[in-house]
């Protein structure tokens, strides 16, 4: 698959360690589009490439949009890109979240930290098809309220009567006058229906476990379940095995699974 | 307006409680109203309530001298909110503060402490509640203590 060169439209700092870029193809050819919770390969010239979740909505493909945070080198010298710079794009890869599926059905979505961003395009479809689902949650969990993503747009969401916002940070100073507790203790506020909803979680692995053991005593079944792994994708396609999970590639199988057909391989501690 | 009763009788904490139960608590409860930044309980002080908060948002804090006051847990509509009238020696360990206008079920610990120790079975059915409380929220400390969203 072709690496296609993009300029950086826009950057925005998120919080102090994470960033959003907004691209647009430098020549003609660009990129298909993409279905939420896909992800591309982005390449800074002669530094590397790095696989990063696209966060933009997904009925407006012409915006690309990702949000990262800045943790190793490639990374680094994304958040110094500017206006103009350009880098390269490969992609979209992957499994998406199962919008689809999810018709008809209650949705719960629970994110923590940078998770919010591959499952802000699964939001951006929900809103954009919203009488298709019935009661929709989003919770959110971050480590403090500085760290929280989107902030403006959780706003707005959390304005809206189809969509209950719950947002939790793990430590706060005085001035905070939110929520202050795990992202698992937003479960209970929910409204939606154990009996016919289906869950999107993305964050640390450890919080999807805490999470998955929360819903399954509420009521969801693991079929209803679904998660985006994180491993250490190169190819993209499949091929050169650095992110493979016992017998699935998360890049081609993954990111997103359905919780059940993970099940075995996640509690692996070998692999 | 309302009575305790059936408000108790609701709640997903004293589902399964037999009535005569229920009415010994009923007897050790009463509504509470808090207006914003009003302390439902203070560290150090003598620990003889457990809140029911039925709407609004509880800050549970504790003080830093270099940091001020740091929020470690927020409890909101539904949840029970106190266990130290239950364990000796019945002192508060953190600050309680509404963070907006608080409705709450106020619930007498140490008339139903008396309780408890005169009808074991109620004892028990509390213990047994409290205990899943305990349990939740040490959990939940275990996983806030593993800052998992730290790099």
């Amino acid at each position: 698959m072709m690496t296609y060169p993009y300029y950086v439209q826009k950057v925005r700092q998120e919080t102090y360690d994470t960033f959003t870029l907004e691209l647009k193809p430098a020549k003609e050819q660009e990129i298909g589009p993409f279905e939420a919770g896909q992800f591309n390969m982005l390449y800074v010239f002669g530094l590397g490439e790095v696989p990063i979740s696209i966060s933009g909505d997904p009925d407006n493909p012409e915006r690309l949009i990702h949000t990262t945070r800045a943790v190793g080198p490639v990374t680094q010298a994304m958040r110094k890109l500017r206006r103009g710079n350009m880098l390269g794009v490969r992609g979209p890869f992957g499994t998406n979240w199962p919008v689809d599926k999810a018709v008809g059905k209650d949705v719960m979505i629970i994110t923590g930290g940078i998770g919010l961003a591959p499952l802000r395009p699964a939001i951006y479809h929900i809103l954009n098809h919203r009488d298709d689902y019935g009661k929709v949650s989003l919770l959110y969990g971050a480590r403090t309220p500085e760290d929280l993503l989107y902030t403006k747009e959780l706003e707005k969401w959390g304005q809206r009567s189809d969509l209950e916002v719950h947002i939790s940070v793990d430590r706060a100073s005085g001035d905070w006058k939110g929520n202050v507790g795990v992202v698992t203790t937003l479960i209970p506020k929910s409204t939606t229906d154990p009996k016919n909803t289906l869950a999107m979680i993305c964050g640390p692995e450890i919080m999807m476990r805490f999470t998955i053991m929360d819903l399954q005593k509420r009521g969801l079944q693991n079929q209803d379940i679904f998660i985006s792994m994180e491993r250490n994708m190169k190819c993209g396609l499949g091929v050169c095995g650095h992110c493979q999970l016992g017998g699935v590639f998360v890049c081609k199988d993954g990111p997103v699974f359905r919780y059940d057909n993970l099940k075995d391989l996640i509690a692996k501690r070998e692999i | 307006m309302q009575t305790i009763e059936p408000l108790l009788a609701g709640h997903s904490f004293f589902k399964g409680l037999p009535k005569e139960h229920l009415k010994l608590i009923v007897g050790c409860s009463s509504n509470a109203i808090f207006n914003p930044e009003q302390f439902l309980f203070r560290e150090g002080e003598e620990a003889n309530t457990f809140y029911v908060i039925r709407s609004g948002r509880v800050q549970v804090e504790t003080f830093s001298p270099k940091n001020g006051p740091i929020t470690i847990q927020t409890a909101g509509e539904g949840d029970v909110l106190g266990w130290s009238w239950l364990v000796p020696p019945y002192h508060w360990r953190f600050d309680a503060k509404a963070a907006e206008q608080v409705r709450a079920i106020a619930i007498d610990g140490k008339c139903l402490r008396e309780k408890c120790e005169n009808d074991h079975n109620l004892g028990y059915e509390l213990m047994k509640r409290f205990a899943l409380i305990i349990a939740e929220r040490l959990e939940a400390t275990r996983f806030q203590l593993l800052d998992v969203y730290g790099k």
